[in-house]
């Protein structure tokens, strides 16, 4: 499902909810959510059968994923609940190599070994019959098999045995605290996720993981009547690799400054009733004058920039032109990085890929083709130095092992290179926001992410935020309107003059990232402290209708 | 099997209705075979084929819903469904918008069934694919493309005696052809209901034309420009234009349909007095299905007529809430247009950008709805009636509602995204930013 299929759903924007018919799996009753997985004995015998009939129909390689997909959705406006989504999905992808090329196949529900030799004899006929129109045999990786081994999400509390009625008293009174504090209209949902994922290998891995995802956001309207206008403020919240226990934060949690803002732990409520007071504060703020402005970029903002600007352009298949059609390709092409010399961004700008950050959406233990993850860098000094690669791709930027960054969202569907966690290295010399703030002339600090666009090889970009404040002579002056800058990438990254330091690091993310035809979707996070850009191009997008 | 017939179905829905212990219960049946080919570098690097049948149950007790949803169909497992969606309903929270379910409906047959798009095979597609691969491979050009094919029924029942079935196809094709030296790229899209209508060829042509005439652009200073705007460019905004006429957003001042002082305005002219948009699930170049989601009748609805705004779309609640029929939204929409042809508008040009699609448009303001976005595979200059030389792609910060009023010539509409659209030349676009991207 894409990204702004959800947006939709979730009434982000519009105000409009609308319930799409989900291909994520069967509705249950959340009691279902308790039932355990199968046992991982039973898992490896199903796993078996597929590897050796595939073996034993000519493939040369060949994985099985057999996973449970858990998703559940509380949503709500003002004092109702809308609607609550409790979905399973189960079943079995097998891919394999035959006569040098992929074939995939998948099967809904599968409880014996015939379906599973079944499955696996499908992908041998596909991958044979594709390999008559193949022009490069795939070259894989190699990669050593595990054995029998788990991971699963360090999370304290597991969402799912939540009470539902627990989870609609929160939301339910995170709305009665924006209406009582200025907000006419307000929505909010609650988005969980369990993976359950059991990965094997002919390579001799047997790889069993839970991966949990939780991400609480609301859309606070405010509306002058008298002049027809409505500003609306979302939610400071960022979707985290985490159990229910990203609701109970402590005061170790927060930042606080001209606003509030969350670490590892989110207070709704209070983010609620902050933001409730801002979007009516937004009603009489200041339309911004168009310029080139010093921007002060808050993490729960930068995240989104980093992700178009950064992550997106340094996907190894991107680079090559496989989503010529759809995403794009990049500017970031392999001269550049075997020049190495390409100068992405400033000296201060340190990009790193890492799918080991604990809480974040990205980590697991190993990816979805058996690799284990790890953390590399992209972005060295200013300089450009890798990309993101899988097995297939490794030895195109010669590399001898995977980065470990293979995804599928489904059993049902083929994994793909997807973005790892990517994120800004916080600043070595100590520096706080206020200290930041002191030194800047004539800036906007921005916090929250809004609007984004960037074109199909992420040179030119626009993005807007949720909160902005005009900063004067070294102090903020006052709430603006209206904001947006545009820039290019590598001119964007070269004007980074200041990274804070790692105590105001945070996590910010995207739950729906979406990729590829049929699109899948993936969930990303990506880290930075608080940065500084000079002189970047901000217009005014007021307009009247 | 995915396909079942009108009879077959009904029987399924019938034995569903008759295990129900709900005061409501509303069954729906859907069943589709949809196929793939992607291809890239021109190499085919992914194909498949799913099938699917399911059926969807929701039991209502008082003011409490539950849904259970299956793909199994046997007797037992169907009762077990309807267990599960009413023991889910029973411990639902009141929903204090429920609406009563609808009594039986009058359907009109439309025709968005092809027998050519059922029958299409893997080797259709391995042959559409070719098609478009091999002219491109013959002149050094690289293309990238996918095509998608469904076909499938949908069937919808309840307790308080209504019952629908359609069944449809549809084919979705784009192409995205790019020179060697990568200056170059240039793009097509086409979908029907019907796959005999579809060449890969043909629309592969027109995208090599493209990426062939757009290397080495040069660049025009951003500003306010005349636009041709080709139906693949217009059609997103005005898609987004149209997924915003919700009237309860517009009754809550939060939409662009909302007024100063309260109120909506319906009734309006809000766009130039040429601009006629209306929807029709008969209309034979995109024909839609007969009901919506929730099983209401869908008419020939006038949204814009004369510039003026005739309609908003209704949940059957805020209808209710309201006293106003319950009109909802449209599948696809009809943008009425002239006679003449994209080149007539080029011709009649003094000055102009001609741009071939959209891309990466996003909301940047609700209340104006602008937006944002860039141009993309194939953007040119036009001079004196003619096509001059590629132009960079730009970024633009536009609302469709002020584009609707700057409107300077309508042509004849063609199919994109399932509506009619016809390519538009409009005064004063803007253009805020260059951008480097091919």
């Amino acid at each position: 499902m894409k990204r702004r299929d959800f947006i939709q759903l979730a009434g982000l924007g519009t105000g409009a909810f609308m319930m799409p018919a989900f291909a994520m799996g069967r509705n249950v009753s959340p009691e279902a959510f308790l039932e355990k997985s199968i046992d991982t004995a039973v898992k490896k015998r199903l796993a078996d059968a597929a590897l050796n009939a595939a073996k034993s129909k000519g493939a040369s390689y060949a994985d099985v994923r057999i996973g449970r997909y858990l998703n559940q959705f509380v949503i709500t406006r003002e004092d109702k609940v809308q609607n609550i989504v409790n979905t399973e999905s189960y079943g079995v992808g097998v891919r394999v190599i035959a006569n040098g090329c992929w074939g995939f196949a998948a099967v809904v529900d599968v409880h014996n070994e015939t379906q599973m030799a079944k499955a696996a004899e499908d992908a041998v006929a596909i991958a044979k019959a594709n390999a008559r129109l193949m022009k490069e045999p795939v070259q894989l990786a190699p990669q050593k098999g595990f054995g029998e081994v788990s991971w699963k999400a360090p999370i304290r509390k597991n969402a799912f045995e939540v009470p539902i009625k627990e989870k609609v008293d929160l939301l339910l009174s995170v709305n009665d605290a924006a209406l009582k504090n200025g907000a006419n209209y307000v929505n909010s949902v609650l988005f969980l996720v369990n993976e359950q994922k059991y990965f094997a290998s002919t390579d001799g891995s047997y790889i069993d993981q839970d991966v949990h995802r939780i991400w609480p956001i609301f859309n606070i309207t405010a509306i002058d009547p008298k002049s027809g206008k409505f500003e609306t403020r979302n939610a400071l919240s960022a979707p985290m690799g985490m159990g229910y226990d990203y609701l109970q934060s402590n005061p170790s949690d927060k930042i606080t400054g001209i606003t509030t803002r969350y670490n590892k732990g989110y207070d709704m409520l209070e983010d609620a009733t902050a933001a409730a007071k801002q979007a009516k504060e937004k009603l009489t703020a200041k339309s911004v004058e168009a310029g080139k402005y010093d921007l002060i970029l808050d993490p729960s903002h930068l995240w989104l920039t980093i992700h178009e600007s950064v992550g997106h352009p340094l996907e190894l298949d991107r680079v090559l032109g496989y989503e010529a059609n759809f995403a794009g390709t990049s500017f970031a092409t392999l001269d550049k990085w075997q020049s190495k010399n390409f100068q992405y961004g400033s000296k201060q700008v340190n990009l790193v890929a890492d799918k080991l950050q604990e809480g974040s959406l990205g980590a697991v233990g190993w990816d979805d083709e058996g690799v284990n993850t790890k953390k590399w860098d992209l972005v060295k000094d200013g300089v450009l130095v890798n990309y993101q690669a899988i097995r297939d791709q490794a030895h195109i930027i010669g590399e001898k092992e995977s980065h470990g960054c293979c995804y599928a969202d489904s059993w049902s569907s083929v994994q793909f290179q997807r973005m790892p966690n990517v994120s800004l290295a916080a600043g070595k010399t100590p520096l706080s926001v206020d200290e930041m703030i002191k030194d800047v002339k004539k800036g906007i600090y921005i916090i929250g992410d809004g609007s984004f666009s960037i074109d199909q090889q992420r040179y030119n970009f626009q993005f807007g935020g949720q909160l902005f404040y005009e900063i004067k002579d070294g102090k903020i002056a006052g709430m603006l309107k209206d904001v947006a800058y545009q820039s290019n990438t590598q001119e964007f990254w070269n004007s980074c003059t200041q990274v804070c330091d790692e105590k105001d690091y945070r996590l910010g993310g995207s739950f729906f990232d979406g990729k590829g035809q049929p699109s899948q979707s993936s969930a990303v996070s990506h880290g930075s402290s608080t940065t500084r850009f000079n002189g970047v191009n901000v217009i005014n997008t007021a307009r009247k209708i | 099997m995915a396909i079942l017939s009108k009879e077959e179905a009904k029987k399924i829905i019938d034995k569903v209705l008759a295990f129900s212990k709900a005061d409501e219960i509303s069954v729906g049946l859907e069943g589709n075979r949809t196929g793939n080919i992607r291809y890239a570098r021109n190499s085919v690097s992914t194909s498949g084929e799913t099938t699917d049948l399911s059926l969807s149950v929701t039991s209502i007790f008082g003011k409490k819903s539950g849904t259970s949803t299956i793909n199994e169909f046997d007797d037992a497992s169907l009762e077990k469904t309807v267990r599960r969606a009413e023991e889910i309903a029973k411990l639902a929270p009141d929903n204090p918008e429920y609406v009563p379910m609808l009594g039986p409906q009058q359907y009109s047959e439309t025709h968005s069934y092809a027998e050519a798009t059922a029958a299409i095979n893997p080797d259709f597609r391995a042959k559409a694919a070719f098609d478009s691969i091999d002219p491109c491979a013959k002149k050094n050009l690289t293309a990238a493309g996918y095509m998608e094919d469904t076909a499938g029924f949908s069937a919808m029942g309840n307790n308080k005696g209504l019952f629908g079935y359609n069944k449809a196809t549809s084919v979705d094709f784009s192409i995205t052809v790019r020179t060697a030296d990568g200056k170059g790229s240039g793009y097509a899209a086409r979908d029907y209901n019907d796959a005999s209508r579809l060449s890969t060829a043909s629309a592969t042509e027109v995208a090599m034309q493209k990426a062939l005439a757009s290397a080495s652009a040069k660049a025009l200073e951003p500003g306010k420009y005349t636009v041709i705007l080709e139906p693949t460019a217009g059609v997103d905004l005005l898609q987004n234009m149209m997924r915003s006429m919700d009237a309860r957003n517009a009754d809550e001042g939060r939409s662009f349909l909302g007024k100063k002082g309260g109120g909506t305005r319906l009734g309006e002219k809000l766009f130039d007095e040429r601009v006629n948009i209306y929807s029709d699930p008969q209309n034979s170049e995109i024909p839609g299905s007969p009901f919506s989601g929730d099983g209401r009748p869908q008419e020939k609805v006038m949204w814009v007529e004369n510039g003026v705004v005739k309609n908003m779309s209704y949940s059957r609640f805020w209808a209710q809430k309201q006293g106003v029929k319950a009109i909802p939204a449209p599948s696809g929409f009809i943008f009425q247009g002239g006679t003449e042809s994209l080149a007539d508008l080029i011709r009649g040009t003094e000055k102009g950008i001609l741009v071939t699609r959209l891309w990466y448009i996003r909301a940047v303001d609700p209340q104006t709805l602008l937006y944002t976005g860039l141009t993309r595979d194939g953007t040119f200059y036009i001079e004196n009636g003619q096509i001059k030389y590629p132009v960079k792609n730009f970024r633009f910060n536009e609302s469709p509602v002020i584009m609707l009023n700057n409107l300077e010539a309508i042509g004849k509409p063609v199919r994109a995204g399932g509506n009619l659209v016809p390519p538009l030349k409009i005064r004063d676009f803007t253009f805020t930013s260059l951008s480097d991207a091919v």
